[in-house]
C-alpha cells in the first residue's frame, strides 16, 4: 500500500523513500538515540524521588573540589593545600586526587556557560554521572559491534543502559569517580580492541588517550594496565601474535604511560610500582618476540634459530629477573599495596588492614547481590561465553578475559560489580543477540517457505527447502516459544532494573525516607540539619571531630575543619580518633585537647531505628584504634565475644566516650510505646547506662530525630 | 529650675533630665512658634520586637500667628537611628464623616537648630493651618532594634527579658498642654518600670500621665523591663530578584540571611528538653515563619546552599498565598540561618501598559515575611532583554542604580534596576512601579536562536551524510 501511494508522488519526493540499508540505519540510530535517552532518564529517579542533590560521602568531596576548581581556576586547584581537613596535618589536594571528574564537570559547566545557559555547577555535577552513563551506551554499542555485530552492539547498549550494577554508581547525584571512569574504561578497551583489530596507529593513539582519561579519573585504571598485558600475553601464548597487536600495544603502553605520568597522584608509579610491572614486562617481552621473529626471518634456519632462541631467552629472563630483584630490593620498585593484595586474596584485608575491611562496599559479594545487580545477565553470561568461544577471535578473547577477571574481582569486593557490569552486559548481549537472531532466522525461513513456492526466485526456494529439510519437528513452534521466552526474560529484566533503580539505588543516603504510620512518606533530614547548624552557628575555625565517614560531608556541607575524613590516607590519625572515641571521657579529653577539637559529632540511630550509626560502627573504631594504640583492646568492649549495649555490656563499653555521647540523656526518652524509657530501637534493647554525666563536654545541638548529636568541648578549667 | 524636675522620682535620671531641662531653659524658638499641642496621646506597642508608636496630636495654631504649613516631630538621636518609617494622617470632618488624609513626612532641615542633636521631621499639612484653628494629626512611627535584651545571654529554659527606653512625656518642639502615654506589653510579666507620677499599671498596660503643661523639649526618661518572647526575627540581608519574562511569568527569588536578634543563647541546647517541654523550654526561640505571597503563586521552592528544606507548607486561596517555612533547626538567640525562597507569578497580575505606551510592573516593596525587620534590603528588577529607559517609582527614598545581568541565552544582557533600602519593616510593603520601554519583537530572539541552532545541526547532519570526506578513493 505504501509503495503504491509513494509511486504517485512526484519524482523529487519519491527520492525520499528509504532504501533498506537506510531504513536499517534510521532504525539503528533511532534505537540508539532512545537508549541514550533511556540511560539518562532512568538515572533521574533520585531527582524525582528526592531532589537534585549530591549523594553519599565521597561525592561531597568531589563537589567541593569542583566548586573550588570552577571558582579559582585550574592552577590554584592543582596546587591546593586544604587546611580544612586532616587537622592539623592538612591535605595536598591537587596531588592526592584523580582530577578527571572535577575537570570534566568544570569544563562542562564552562561550556554550558559559554552557550549562555545559566546553570549552577551543582546541577552539572549532579547530572555528570547520568550523562556519562548515556555516553557509555554508545561506547557499548560500538564495542559490541566490534566484537560481534551491530545487533549485539544494540543489545549491549540497551542492557548496559539499565543494568543495576552500573546504575548503583551512576544515578543523578552520585557524583563520583566511577561515574566517568566506567565510560573511560570501556572506551579504552574498545579503542584498544579496535586498534588490535585494525593495527592502526590512530586507534592505538586514541586508546592511549582513553587510558589517560581513565587514569585521570579513577584508581581502577590499574585494572586496565594489568588486563591489557595479560590479554597480550594470552594472545602470544595462543599463537595469535600479529603485527597489529605489536603496534597497538606498544603505542598504547608507551604513550599511555607517559600521559599517565602527568597526573600528580599517579606520578612515576608506572615505572616504580609493583602493580604496574606486568605491563612493563609484557612490553619488553613483545620487543623480544618481535626481535626473535625478525631474527628467525633473517636466519631462515630452524636449528640455528633454536639455539639462538635458547641463548636470548636465558639472557632476557636473567636480566629481567635481576632487574626486578634489584629494583625491589633497593626499594625502587614499591611492593604491592594492601588494596591490591586484598583484591587477589579476599581474606587479606580482614587480617591486616581493618580500615579497608571496615568499609561495607569492600566486603566480599553475596550471591544475592549478584542476582540483584545482574538479574538475567547472570544466566546469559555463560551462554555468551559459549558463543564467544565458538567464534574465537582477538576481540572475543579480549571480552572473555575481561568478563572472567572482572567477575572474579566482583566476587571479591561488592563495589567491583561495577567494573564487571559492562563486560557482563557485552557478553550477555552476544548471547541474547545471537540466540534471537538464530530463532528469528528459523521462524523466517519457515514462514517464508510457503511464499517461496509461489515466489519469484528459485534460489531462495531452494535455500528454504534446504532449511526445511534440515529442520527438526515442531521447530517453528519451538522457535516462537523460545523467542517469546527470551522476550519475557528481557522484559522481566527491564522491570527488575526499573524497580531496583527506583527503590534501592536512588536514595541519596543524606536524606532518609521512611513510611509513616499512615503510609505517608516521612523525611529524616537530620544530617543536613546538623551540618547546616555547624555552618551557621559555630566559629568559622572550629574543628570538628567525628568518625571519618562524615568528614567529607562536614567539610562540604558544614564548611568546617575536620580531623579525619574519607580520604583515609593517614591510618594513625584515624586510629587517634578511634582511640578518643573508645576511651573514657577524661582520657579522650586530653586527646581532643591535643587535636584542638571544638566539637564532637556522633551519629545515633537509636531513636529512629537508623542502623548504620556510630554505635554499630564502634567496633571498627576500637579495632582501628587498637591497631595503632595497643591500650585499646577489643575484648574490653565485648562480653563473652558478644557486642552489647544493655545492662550486660562491658563496663568499659558503658563508659567510653562514644557510648556516653550517643546515649546522653537518652535514658529519659521514651522511643516506643510500651517499652521502657531509653529503649534503643536499632539494637532492640534498653540501654545499660541511663545516668550519663558529661564533665568535659556539653550538648551543643541534637537534630530533631536525634540522628546527629553535636557536643561542644569545654575549654580547660582555670588552674586553682 | 524648670518645674518638670519636681515630678521626678528616680534620682538616677536626674543628670539626664538636667541636661535636657537646662537646654529647655535656653530654648531656641520653635520654627513656627504659633503652634502648640493641645493634647497628645502616645500609645507604644511593645508586643512585638518592632516598636510601634501611635501618636495622636491635637494641634492648635495661635490666633496671632501666620498660616502654618507644617508640624514638627522630634526624635532623640538614638530613636532617629532606629526609625524605620514615619506616617502621618490628618483627620478632617467631624464624627462619622471623619476622613483621614495621608500627609507626607520628611526629615526637616531644621534639625541642625534643634537641641541636643534631636532630629526633627516635618509633617507637611496639605492645607495650611489657619491662625486659631485646630486639627488632629495621627502619626505612626516604627522603631527597630530598640529593645535591648537584659540579661544579654540566657539559657534554654529562661524567657527573654528586654529593656525599653523612652520618655514619659512627649518630646516635642512645641508647648504641650496635656499629654498621656500608654505602653502595652505582651505579657503580664513586667520586671520593673520607672515611675513618673502619675503612673499606673493595669495588666499588660502601663499608663504615664496625664501630664499637664509641658515646656517644649521636655524629656523624662523611663525604663521598662519586661518579658518579650515573641520571635526576634531579623533579616540581616535580603536580596529579592524579580525576573520578568514577557512569555507570561514573573519569577521571584529571595535570598534571606536570618538571625535571631534577641538575647544570646548560652550553654547547652537539649533536644530532650525542647521536645518534651515545649512551652517552657526555648520560649524565646522560634521555629517557623510565615511569608505572605501574592495569590496565584506557583512553583514555590524553599532551599539553602546545601539543598531543599522539606519543612514548609503552602496555603493558597484567591486572595493571598501563605507560605509557612521552618528553618532546618529552631533559632535561638544569636543563631543564624540563610535560605532562599523562589516562586513564579502570572505576568498579567503584575505587568500593565501605561497611557504613554510604556510598560510598568507593579510589585510590592519590602519583605514578605511577617513581623520581621530587614536591615538591608536589595530589590533587583531584571527587565527582559531589550528593554530600555527603566524608571522606578517608589513612594519613599531608596538608593537606586542600574546594572546588567545575564541569564539563559542572553546576548546583550538584561537591564536590571537595583533598589536598596536599610531598615525595612512591614509598613514598607507598599506597591512600587518600574516603567520601561519594550519592543515585543525581542521576545522572539531567543526562540529563533534555538530554532536556528537546531536547524544548523540538522543541516550539518545532512551535509555529513551526503559528503565523502575520505582522501583516497575507496574501492
Amino acid at each position: 500500500m505504501v509503495t503504491t501511494a509513494l509511486d504517485f508522488l512526484p519524482a523529487p519526493l519519491r527520492s525520499l523513500r528509504l532504501k533498506t540499508k537506510q531504513q536499517e540505519l534510521l532504525l539503528r540510530v533511532s534505537a540508539l538515540a532512545l537508549i541514550y535517552v533511556l540511560a539518562f532518564a532512568v538515572r533521574l529517579f533520585s531527582v524525582l524521588r528526592y531532589e537534585s542533590m549530591i549523594h553519599e560521602f565521597d561525592p561531597y568531596f568531589n563537589y567541593r573540589t569542583t566548586l573550588f576548581l570552577s571558582e579559582n581556576g585550574f592552577s590554584e586547584f592543582w596546587n591546593w593545600f586544604d587546611s580544612e581537613s586532616w587537622y592539623p596535618l592538612g591535605r595536598v589536594v591537587g596531588g592526592t586526587l584523580f582530577p578527571g571528574l572535577m575537570v570534566t564537570a568544570a569544563l562542562l559547566h564552562r561550556l554550558l556557560r559559554a552557550l549562555s545557559l545559566a546553570v549552577h555547577i551543582r546541577e552539572v555535577c549532579v547530572l555528570t554521572a547520568p550523562f556519562f552513563a548515556a555516553n557509555t551506551t554508545l561506547v557499548a554499542y560500538a564495542f559490541g559491534r566490534e566484537i560481534w555485530d551491530s545487533g549485539a552492539g544494540l543489545v549491549a547498549a540497551a542492557l548496559i543502559a539499565i543494568v543495576p550494577g552500573y546504575i548503583s554508581r551512576s544515578v543523578a547525584g552520585s557524583y563520583d569517580n566511577e561515574g566517568v571512569a566506567i565510560f573511560a574504561l570501556l572506551l579504552t578497551f574498545y579503542l584498544f580492541v579496535r586498534a588490535v583489530n585494525t593495527g592502526s596507529l590512530a586507534w592505538a593513539l586514541a586508546s592511549a588517550f582513553g587510558y589517560f582519561y581513565m587514569v585521570s579519573a579513577w584508581g581502577g585504571y590499574v585494572f586496565i594496565i594489568n588486563l591489557v598485558p595479560l590479554y597480550v600475553l594470552v594472545l602470544l601464548v595462543t599463537g595469535r601474535y600479529s603485527q597489529r597487536l605489536y603496534v597497538a600495544y606498544n603505542c598504547m603502553y608507551v604513550l599511555g604511560m607517559l600521559l599517565a605520568m602527568q597526573i600528580r597522584f599517579v606520578g612515576f608509579q608506572h615505572v616504580q610500582s609493583g602493580e604496574h610491572m606486568a605491563a612493563m614486562g609484557v612490553f619488553f617481552l613483545l620487543q623480544v618476540f618481535f626481535f626473535l621473529d625478525w631474527v628467525k626471518y633473517l636466519l631462515n634456519d630452524a636449528r640455528l634459530f633454536k639455539s639462538f632462541l635458547r641463548i636470548t631467552l636465558t639472557c632476557v629472563i636473567t636480566v629481567g629477573a635481576l632487574a626486578l630483584g634489584i629494583g625491589t630490593a633497593s626499594g625502587y620498585i614499591s611492593p604491592w599495596t594492601g588494596r591490591f593484595y586484598s583484591l587477589l586474596d579476599p581474606t587479606y584485608a580482614k587480617d591486616h588492614i581493618p580500615i579497608i575491611a571496615s568499609v561495607s562496599e569492600h566486603q566480599p559479594t553475596a550471591w544475592s547481590s549478584f542476582m540483584f545487580d545482574f538479574h538475567i545477565l547472570l544466566f546469559l553470561f555463560p551462554a555468551g561465553l559459549y558463543f564467544c568461544f565458538k567464534r574465537l577471535s582477538d576481540a572475543t578473547i579480549f571480552i572473555v578475559m575481561y568478563g572472567l577477571t572482572s567477575m572474579y574481582f566482583a566476587g571479591v569486593m561488592v563495589r567491583l560489580i561495577l567494573v564487571a557490569a559492562p563486560a557482563v552486559c557485552l557478553i550477555s548481549a552476544i548471547a541474547a543477540s545471537a540466540t534471537i537472531k538464530n530463532l528469528t532466522t528459523l521462524i523466517r525461513t519457515k514462514s517464508k517457505s510457503p511464499q517461496a513456492t509461489s515466489g519469484k526466485t528459485t534460489g531462495s526456494k531452494a535455500a528454504a527447502k534446504g532449511a526445511v529439510d534440515q529442520s527438526l519437528p515442531f521447530q517453528h513452534n519451538a522457535a516462537i516459544a523460545l523467542l517469546l521466552g527470551a522476550f519475557y526474560l528481557l522484559s522481566r529484566y527491564a522491570i527488575h532494573c526499573t524497580w531496583v533503580t527506583s527503590e534501592a539505588y536512588s536514595s541519596p543516603s543524606i536524606v532518609l525516607a521512611a513510611r509513616g504510620h499512615n503510609g505517608g512518606r516521612v523525611i529524616f533530614d537530620d544530617y543536613r540539619e546538623a551540618y547546616y547548624w555547624l555552618r551557621q552557628n559555630t566559629p568559622p575555625d572550629a574543628k570538628i571531630m567525628s568518625w571519618w565517614d562524615y568528614g567529607y560531608q562536614i567539610t562540604a556541607m558544614g564548611n568546617r575543619t575536620v580531623i579525619v575524613d574519607n580520604n583515609t590516607w593517614n591510618n594513625t590519625h584515624i586510629a587517634t580518633v578511634g582511640r578518643a572515641m573508645s576511651s573514657y571521657e577524661d582520657e579522650a579529653y586530653e586527646i581532643m585537647q591535643s587535636l584542638d577539637v571544638n566539637y564532637v559529632l556522633v551519629v545515633f540511630g537509636g531513636v529512629t531505628g537508623y542502623s548504620s550509626d556510630d554505635i554499630n560502627k564502634f567496633l571498627w573504631m576500637v579495632r582501628i584504634g587498637g591497631g595503632v594504640f595497643p591500650v585499646i583492646k577489643e575484648p574490653d568492649y565485648l562480653v563473652n565475644g558478644e557486642y552489647r549495649v544493655d545492662k550486660g555490656a562491658a563496663p568499659k563499653m558503658l563508659n567510653c566516650l562514644m557510648y556516653k555521647l550517643c546515649y546522653y540523656r537518652f535514658g529519659e526518652l521514651t522511643t516506643e510505646y510500651g517499652k521502657p524509657p531509653g529503649y534503643d530501637r536499632v539494637r532492640g534493647v534498653e540501654i545499660g547506662n541511663k545516668d550519663i554525666k558529661l564533665e568535659y563536654l556539653e550538648e551543643a545541638f541534637t537534630t530533631s530525630n536525634w540522628i546527629v548529636r553535636i557536643y561542644k568541648v569545654k575549654p580547660p578549667k582555670n588552674r586553682s | 529650675m524648670p518645674p518638670s524636675l519636681q515630678t521626678l522620682t528616680t534620682p538616677t535620671l536626674l543628670v539626664l533630665v538636667l541636661l535636657t531641662a537646662s537646654a529647655v531653659s535656653s530654648s531656641s524658638l520653635p520654627p513656627e512658634d504659633g503652634i502648640r499641642v493641645v493634647s497628645a496621646e502616645k500609645r507604644i506597642d511593645l508586643t512585638s520586637p518592632i516598636v510601634k508608636v501611635y501618636l495622636t496630636l491635637k494641634v492648635e495654631n495661635a490666633p496671632s500667628a501666620s498660616d502654618a504649613s507644617q508640624v514638627l516631630l522630634a526624635f532623640t538621636p538614638t530613636e532617629a537611628q532606629h526609625l524605620a518609617i514615619v506616617k502621618a494622617t490628618r483627620a478632617e470632618g467631624k464624627r462619622k464623616k471623619k476622613i483621614y488624609m495621608p500627609l507626607s513626612v520628611e526629615a526637616s532641615d531644621l534639625s541642625s537648630t534643634a537641641l541636643n542633636g534631636a532630629r526633627l521631621y516635618s509633617v507637611l499639612l496639605g492645607a495650611p493651618l489657619k491662625p486659631g484653628e485646630t486639627t488632629t494629626l495621627e502619626v505612626l512611627y516604627v522603631l527597630t532594634h530598640t529593645l535591648e535584651p537584659f540579661p544579654a545571654e540566657i539559657s534554654q529554659s529562661e524567657s527573654q527579658l528586654v529593656y525599653f527606653r523612652d520618655s514619659a512625656v512627649l518630646l516635642s518642639p512645641y508647648h504641650v498642654l496635656e499629654q498621656v502615654t500608654y505602653i502595652k506589653t505582651p505579657s503580664n510579666r513586667i520586671e520593673s518600670f520607672t515611675r513618673v507620677d502619675p503612673t499606673s499599671r493595669a495588666g499588660t498596660e502601663l499608663k504615664y500621665g496625664t501630664y499637664k503643661n509641658q515646656a517644649p523639649n521636655s524629656y523624662l526618661p523611663i525604663l521598662v523591663h519586661y518579658e518579650n518572647n515573641r520571635p526576634f526575627a531579623v533579616v540581616e540581608e535580603l536580596v529579592r530578584k524579580v525576573e520578568i519574562s514577557h512569555w507570561g511569568n514573573v519569577q521571584i527569588t529571595e535570598h534571606y540571611k536570618l538571625r535571631h536578634g534577641g538575647a544570646r543563647h548560652k550553654g547547652v541546647f537539649s533536644r530532650l528538653e525542647y521536645q518534651s517541654r515545649p512551652s517552657i523550654s526555648g520560649a524565646s526561640s522560634f521555629k517557623n515563619l510565615l511569608a505572605k505571597l501574592p495569590p496565584r503563586v506557583h512553583s514555590v521552592y524553599y532551599r539553602d546552599e546545601i539543598g531543599n528544606i522539606s519543612t514548609s507548607h503552602l496555603r493558597t486561596d484567591s486572595l493571598k498565598s501563605e507560605l509557612e517555612i521552618e528553618p532546618r533547626y529552631p533559632l535561638f538567640g544569636g543563631w543564624h540561618c540563610t535560605f532562599t525562597i523562589g516562586y513564579g507569578l502570572p505576568l498579567q497580575d503584575f505587568l500593565f501598559e501605561s497611557d504613554d505606551g510604556r510598560r510598568y510592573i507593579n510589585l510590592t516593596f519590602g519583605c514578605p515575611l511577617l513581623d520581621t525587620v530587614v536591615d538591608d534590603l536589595t530589590i533587583k528588577v531584571v527587565l527582559p532583554e531589550g528593554s530600555k529607559n527603566p524608571q522606578p517609582v517608589v513612594p519613599f527614598v531608596t538608593e537606586k542604580h542600574l546594572e546588567i545581568s545575564y541569564s539563559y541565552l542572553d546576548v546583550v544582557g538584561r537591564t536590571t534596576v537595583v533598589l536598596k533600602k536599610k531598615n525595612v519593616v512591614g509598613e514598607h510593603n507598599v506597591p512600587f512601579q518600574v516603567y520601561y520601554e519594550f519592543n515585543p519583537i525581542f521576545m522572539l530572539a531567543e526562540p529563533l536562536m534555538l530554532v536556528s541552532a537546531a536547524l544548523l545541526f540538522f543541516v550539518a547532519c545532512i551535509a555529513y551524510l551526503h559528503m565523502d570526506l575520505s582522501i583516497g578513493k575507496s574501492s
